[in-house]
């Protein structure tokens, strides 16, 4: 209970500070950066959201995009025709797109590796083309989007209040939120019979667990959060066209999860940070530096192509867990005495030999290390399979 | 039921381009178990340098050539340079590498020639045949396409199953160890399956030019639609890729004949997920057992 109770203090903290921070920084940028800095908010709820599912839940999805797009039409549509107010906007966002999850979560348990891959991406790519059917674009406003009405900031702030530095604390908002229960949901239960269905399907279902329920679970949560972010995505652009929602949007979540570092939240705040910041600043330098318009135009984009590229070589377990390495090789060269205080290795973290969930469970089980030697130890018989009960109980 | 032959014919015509870009991802999946989202970019890229040299006054023939022979050598270089440091390692990880790599390509095919998409000259005329007065939706060139694609895919058979070299590729792609262990040099093998591949996709990118013009970023639907077709056949099963683009072409085709062209991608979504909720694994997957 205490321990329980210490875990919420702390991400309550954490989501404090969070918001203190942001607070400063978006009260100290002009506008473009509040915007910019709106954008990273909204995505990281939709990467936080992905890494959740594919880092803990082991189910790849290249299809978030089109989360974000079923919550962004949603805000939209309540907002157009029923004129909901901004929170009940983004919260049906939210819920709607939760259903939306069940639907797909209950296709994508049945899947694995690369076929719900492709599943996965002919969602991506297929849902946002419906608002181009003749028969909806009535509904859905075609090519064109539906637009919102932006958010009014309140008139207490001053009557010189600028409308991007109000959007951006109603996606920071979002985006802590998002955080928070995330953290909470990851670090107790769910996450941890997620995990355990994650690293093995079938000793997990002996334990009582229903994989395919947890998985269709970690679907739905995951969906929520996009579609939440598709809801900011609607107030911050005052959009929600197709055109905001190509396949590159889901595969820039997927290499943003990857980037930050699979399965961690933190690592999605920097994946997001990476998606708004690197094409911008390399576009800021591409314009300066006087290049053709071909070259430069193209620039921010091979820039991204080269940061994808040099961070998952560099740092295979992402951004986030290359910063633990640092921060675990500067913590063994501390005294002993200090190094007992110190969060050890076999923290419930992501293990390195987390595979994803792309390839074949036998390869897989084959390279996950039996901790604590248990299988070899166990006296009752039980060989590889009482090892891999071991691991799960523990 | 002349349209629907018609739709037919066109659909097959368009499943054989998907069909090679399918046997593309599929050969690499047998090798080195990545999905190679960079083979919409590495075929965008070959064709842009047939298109260089039809532009500057060559005939289609050395285009095609030119287009085959950079496949082969862009292939090798993705494997050896890029997969390689990342092969073994988490399987996210690869996909996240030849994701870099297919943005790398766009933005430098942008910076070379723009991003306005050019247009492909056809290798024959794509004026319909016709047959008893009635026209149909299949040209010299569409048989031309169907042709090549078959003509490949023979080729390919025979290299992988007549030939000590496949019997090589083969054992690399499926025990490497053990493939090692009777002297298969395994690495080469990969970066060869690699090639090969990347030449299959090349093929497909002049194959489909014509229709959907030479851009950075005109050929994203080949990869999906490709992607797609792999997996309906099963990602392991060459035979499967060619028949997964078969069908999904004619799939597509009558989706966009019989109801709306907005909703072929919406079809496609619809047409996999078919046959994954049928066949988890796909329509070709050998069954495989789990081991508890």
């Amino acid at each position: 209970m205490g321990a329980l109770r210490l875990t919420l203090v702390r991400h309550l903290a954490g989501a404090a500070a969070g918001l203190v921070a942001l607070y400063v920084l978006t009260t100290s940028v002009g506008p473009y950066r509040d915007l910019q800095i709106a954008q990273a908010a909204y995505l990281t709820c939709a990467v936080a959201g992905l890494t959740v599912l594919t880092g803990l839940g082991g189910q790849i999805s290249l299809g978030h995009g089109a989360f974000m797009a079923v919550g962004a039409y949603t805000a939209a549509l309540v907002s157009a025709h029923w004129g909901w107010p901004l929170a009940a906007m983004l919260a049906a966002a939210a819920v709607v797109t939760a259903l939306a999850g069940v639907l797909v979560g209950a296709v994508a348990a049945r899947l694995q590796g690369p076929y719900l891959a492709g599943a996965t991406l002919a969602f991506a790519v297929g849902l946002p083309g419906l608002a181009n059917y003749s028969h909806l674009t009535g509904l859905l406003g075609g090519q064109n989007g539906l637009t919102v009405t932006p958010p009014v900031p309140p008139a207490a702030l001053g009557e010189t209040f600028p409308l991007e530095r109000w959007q951006a604390w109603i996606a920071c908002l979002g985006a802590v939120v998002t955080l928070f229960l995330l953290a909470n949901l990851t670090g107790g239960r769910f996450g941890r019979t997620l995990r355990a269905g994650r690293d093995d399907e079938i000793a997990a279902a002996l334990c009582g667990l229903r994989v395919a329920r947890l998985r269709i679970a970690a679907t739905v949560v995951s969906a929520a959060c996009a579609g939440l972010a598709g809801g900011l995505l609607a107030v911050v652009a005052t959009l929600a066209a197709p055109g905001a929602f190509p396949l590159t949007l889901s595969l820039q979540l997927i290499a943003a999860v990857i980037i930050g570092g699979l399965g961690t939240l933190p690592g999605a705040v920097w994946g997001a940070l990476i998606l708004v910041f690197v094409p911008s600043w390399a576009s800021d330098a591409a314009s300066s530096s006087g290049l053709s318009h071909d070259v430069a135009s193209n620039l921010p984009l091979a820039i991204y192509g080269l940061v994808l590229i040099a961070v998952t070589l560099a740092f295979p377990r992402g951004l986030q867990g290359g910063l633990r390495g640092i921060g675990g090789a500067a913590r063994r060269r501390l005294p002993p005495s200090v190094r007992r205080f110190a969060p050890g290795g076999g923290a419930p973290g992501v293990p390195a030999t987390h595979r994803g969930g792309a390839d074949e469970p036998t390869t897989d089980q084959a390279s996950v290390p039996d901790p604590e030697g248990a299988g070899g130890r166990d006296d009752d018989g039980g060989g590889g399979a009482g090892g891999r009960g071991e691991r799960l109980r523990r | 039921m002349v349209r629907f032959v018609n739709l037919t014919l066109a659909g097959i015509t368009q499943g054989a381009v998907f069909a090679a870009v399918a046997l593309a991802l599929v050969l690499i999946w047998r090798a080195t178990r990545v999905v190679n989202f960079a083979q919409g970019g590495m075929l965008m890229f070959t064709t842009f340098l047939a298109w260089t040299v039809v532009h500057d006054g060559g005939s289609y023939w050395l285009a095609l050539g030119v287009a085959l022979a950079s496949g082969l050598v862009i292939g090798a270089v993705a494997e050896r340079v890029l997969v390689r440091p990342v092969e073994g390692g988490p399987p996210l990880n690869a996909v996240i590498v030849t994701l870099g790599l297919y943005v790398l390509l766009q933005a430098a095919a942008g910076m070379i020639w723009g991003d306005t998409p050019h247009s492909y000259p056809p290798a024959f005329t794509i004026k319909g045949l016709s047959a008893g007065g009635t026209r149909l939706l299949l040209s010299p060139f569409d048989l031309f396409v169907i042709g090549a694609v078959a003509l490949v895919m023979a080729a390919l058979t025979v290299l992988f199953v007549r030939t000590g070299l496949g019997l090589k590729l083969r054992a690399a792609a499926f025990a490497p160890e053990i493939a090692r262990l009777q002297g298969v040099r395994v690495g080469r093998m990969l970066t060869l399956g690699w090639a090969l591949a990347a030449l299959v996709g090349s093929l497909a990118g002049v194959l489909i030019a014509p229709s959907v013009f030479v851009g950075p970023s005109q050929f994203d639907a080949m990869l999906v639609f490709g992607f797609t077709a792999a997996v309906i056949g099963g990602l392991d099963s060459p035979a499967g890729a060619v028949a997964g683009g078969l069908l999904l072409g004619c799939a597509l085709s009558y989706v966009s004949g019989y109801i709306s062209s907005d909703l072929v991608t919406f079809g496609a979504l619809a047409a996999l997920i078919t046959v994954l909720m049928v066949r988890p694994n796909g329509l070709f997957a050998a069954r495989t057992g789990r081991r508890v």
